[in-house]
């Protein structure tokens, strides 16, 4: 990525608040104009404080920011331009929507004719057009939601930062939540940096997801690779579900390699961080890529036994036991008619070694 | 099921009675074991606190002390025209009920008296020892010849305005006027209007002493509810510990520190900041006053301020700052009015306060800086002149209701917070 594109850049960029623990280490992130890169992970993981910094609410302990070419980092948050959506709105309580919407215009000397088309415009974008003279705790949760996003796009930022904005809603508003802002991100075509822990979410919106873990980005590239091709056993088990099966490396053949789990059985699996013979590694495999009873001809093929069926409607989840390892789940579709399962009973699995993943053991 | 929704009665239970009824009783019990949880404070606030103010408002215009020991003179007395001198039959009377009545009533009574024309206290204790010796009528010569005064009709004019059993009197004295004879309202001497500058000097020290309290508390109110726990406990504790320290040693402690001799002086011109003969005089006067309150009134102040601060989110400066705004911007704009409803807390409270104070006006006060609980105090512990005590305590009540009543129209009462 040449320097042109990247409209915003961290460049080795390390945060510590106490001097003795690294929050964020070492970070190098470039994100192109118009992207919409959701940081994901666990909390505590650092994705916050990244956010912080490109806010301007925290300076970087060493390293340098920039947007849009510049360094940012002496550059205090109120003359940044860049908006942001708050965990709880951050909404003024003692302002109307309107008033709220009407701030960062004011602040800027806006003309009143000007400021009353650009609220009004706001607030159609996100639907709220007979809210305006509310406060905002005469709103619902979804609607806070809207003014504050609103508010973060009224005086038109270059970036606009969002800090999971949409953990305290419920589920379905949450997903539809997700919808809105992804279509007015498609809309203007403006930056946005999401940070969430929700994988969902993530997968949802993002153009692309930098997974954070122990403050490093662990992978970053678009939600189907990430999905589909993790590169670390912490990016497989953090985002979507993922069986696991432990063993040492028995051989390596190019891209793939063997693995022999604790019971004896040889893997076929693609080679992904693992070097040396005898390492330990993890396979991670998705549940809908294992077969019950194929008869196609996979690499690998070994019998289970079905330890627990859960009715879920569009498919039937089952636990079972397969290499040694209890907790292997596999997804069967409702309409797969041969799967007539019972709870105890001896099924035929089989995958691609291409699914199969042989990633580090951590 | 279908007819019970069709018809359009109330709503019944399912045992057929009115669900209103039902709800009533239901809730009924509830009712009373919350009553009588709160039974006990009630009693306790109705007997220490509604009946002694009833009791005081009462007593402001009370004015039957006397009638009680004159009865019948006040039934003569009302018949005359208030032209010369009253009837032989007014003298008469009264000569009987002062030389058969009890000393000590007499003494209640001539007290009073004598608020309406100084001069009767003498008049009756002299006559009352000399009346022993006259035998029979006409009493009217007699009684002048014992004192004049019982010939000067300003005497006899100023029992009128004790006839009814209320009176405005107290009132009036509270704020520099009275009676004349004729029962006119005119202002008192120019050497004996105290009260109105009392009164000013009253509110301007309540006045004072907000404003400095809000003045050192608001940023102090503003660290603490900023600070990370660890220092803004300590900082809490330092802000408290004046509470465990005894009002009258702090108050003491001032004393030590402001006098002419004392520490805040001698630093100043030990460290030739201040000439010698030069010395700030901050004891005993106004400017004492205003310090000591402020320092003692401060709590009262920050801990409203910091229990509606610590509510304020500290997202909302950051949303600000992020919209745009500068820091002062952003302060003064988001933070200041969402701080409101402690600031108007902490200042009633401590306007409150303040002005019915009385131990430090007292102690550190001297003569420039007595308040109206001074004068309360003085009037309950010296003259006995409970009557103007109790109107100088209605006037403060009146005064603190038509504040209250202002500032809920202009504030609200419901955006008030102290915890």
């Amino acid at each position: 990525m040449s320097q042109k594109d990247s409209f915003v850049k961290f460049e080795k960029v390390d945060k510590s608040y106490d001097g003795e623990i690294l929050v964020v280490k070492d970070l190098n992130l470039d994100v192109p104009k118009g992207e919409f890169l959701t940081m994901l992970g666990p909390s505590g993981s650092g994705k916050t404080t990244v956010l912080m910094m490109l806010a301007g609410f925290e300076t970087p302990t060493s390293g340098e920011i920039y947007l849009d070419g510049n360094p940012i980092s002496s550059i205090p948050p109120n003359k940044r331009g860049i908006g942001m959506v708050f965990q709880n709105y951050a909404l003024f309580p003692h302002m109307t929507v309107k008033e709220n919407l009407a701030f960062p215009l004011e602040v800027r000397k806006m003309e009143k004719s000007e400021i009353d088309e650009k609220v009004g415009n706001a607030l159609a974008m996100v639907e709220l057009q007979d809210f305006g003279n509310r406060m905002p705790l005469q709103l619902s949760g979804g609607q806070q939601q809207r003014v504050a996003l609103a508010r973060s796009l009224v005086f038109e930022p270059r970036l606009v930062l969002m800090d999971e904005p949409l953990g305290a809603l419920d589920k379905n508003l949450r997903e539809q939540m997700q919808y809105e802002i992804k279509h007015i991100h498609e809309k203007i075509g403006i930056t946005v940096v999401y940070v969430t822990h929700d994988q969902s979410e993530a997968l949802t919106m993002s153009n692309r997801i930098a997974v954070f873990n122990d403050g490093k980005i662990q992978q970053i590239s678009s939600p189907d690779i990430l999905y589909e091709k993790p590169n670390s056993s912490f990016v497989a088990q953090f985002i979507g579900e993922n069986n696991q099966l432990k063993g040492k490396v028995k051989s390596i053949n190019g891209e793939n390699c063997i693995v022999t789990t604790e019971s004896g059985d040889d893997i076929h699996a693609l080679k992904i961080n693992v070097n040396n013979n005898g390492d330990g590694s993890l396979i991670s495999l998705r549940p809908e890529r294992v077969a019950i009873n194929s008869s196609e001809n996979f690499e690998n093929n070994f019998d289970a036994k079905v330890k627990e069926l859960i009715y879920l409607g569009d498919h039937i989840r089952s636990r079972v036991e397969v290499c040694g390892n209890d907790q292997f789940i596999v997804k069967i579709p409702n309409s797969y008619k041969e799967a007539n399962l019972k709870e105890g009973s001896t099924v035929k699995l089989s995958w691609k070694a291409a699914d199969s993943r042989a990633l580090d053991l951590n | 099921m279908n007819q019970s929704q069709e018809s359009t009665g109330p709503i019944l239970t399912t045992d057929g009675i009115p669900l209103k009824v039902s709800l009533k009783k239901a809730e009924r019990i509830n009712k009373i074991r919350a009553f009588l949880l709160v039974l006990p404070l009630l009693a306790f606030i109705l007997i220490t606190f509604l009946v002694p103010i009833g009791d005081m408002l009462a007593r402001s215009v009370d004015d039957r002390q006397i009638n009680t020991v004159f009865p019948k003179t006040f039934e003569v007395y009302k018949k005359w025209d208030r032209q010369g001198l009253p009837s032989e039959e007014v003298y008469k009377t009264i000569f009987f009920e002062l030389k058969n009545s009890e000393g000590y009533a007499v003494g209640k009574a001539s007290t009073r008296m004598n608020y309406s024309k100084s001069g009767w206290k003498s008049l009756l204790k002299k006559s009352k020892r000399k009346f022993k010796k006259i035998e029979e009528g006409p009493y009217k010569e007699q009684m002048i010849a014992i004192d004049k005064k019982w010939g000067d009709p300003e005497y006899w004019l100023a029992i009128g305005q004790m006839v009814d059993p209320t009176t405005m009197g107290y009132y009036l004295n509270a704020v520099d006027l009275k009676y004349d004879s004729s029962k006119n309202i005119v202002q008192q001497k120019e050497n004996r209007r105290i009260y109105n500058k009392t009164w000013i000097k009253t509110f301007k020290v309540s006045l004072l002493v907000t404003l400095f309290c809000l003045l050192l508390g608001y940023p102090i109110s503003y660290l603490l509810a900023t600070l990370p726990m660890k220092y803004s406990n300590l900082l809490m504790i330092c802000v408290l510990l004046p509470f465990w320290t005894s009002l009258l040693v702090r108050t003491v402690a001032w004393m030590v520190m402001l006098q002419q001799k004392g520490v805040l002086n001698n630093l100043l011109v030990m460290s030739n900041l201040l000439a010698d003969e030069n010395r700030f005089q901050l004891m005993y006067n106004q400017t004492a006053v205003v310090i000591v309150m402020t320092q003692i009134l401060l709590p009262f102040m920050v801990l409203p301020l910091y229990s509606v601060m610590k509510t304020i989110s500290p997202t909302y400066m950051r949303a600000a700052l992020n919209l745009g705004a500068s820091p002062m911007h952003a302060f003064y704009k988001i933070y200041m009015p969402n701080s409101v409803p402690g600031v108007s807390a902490g200042c009633l409270l401590v306007f409150i306060i303040a002005i019915g104070y009385y131990i430090t006006p007292e102690l550190v006060g001297g003569k420039d800086g007595q308040m109206v609980g001074n004068w309360i105090a003085y009037h309950l512990k010296t003259t006995l002149n409970w009557g103007l005590c109790a109107s100088l305590g209605a006037i403060l009540l009146a005064m603190m209701t038509v504040l209250y009543w202002a500032y809920n129209k202009i504030v609200g009462i419901e955006n008030i917070k102290l915890g």
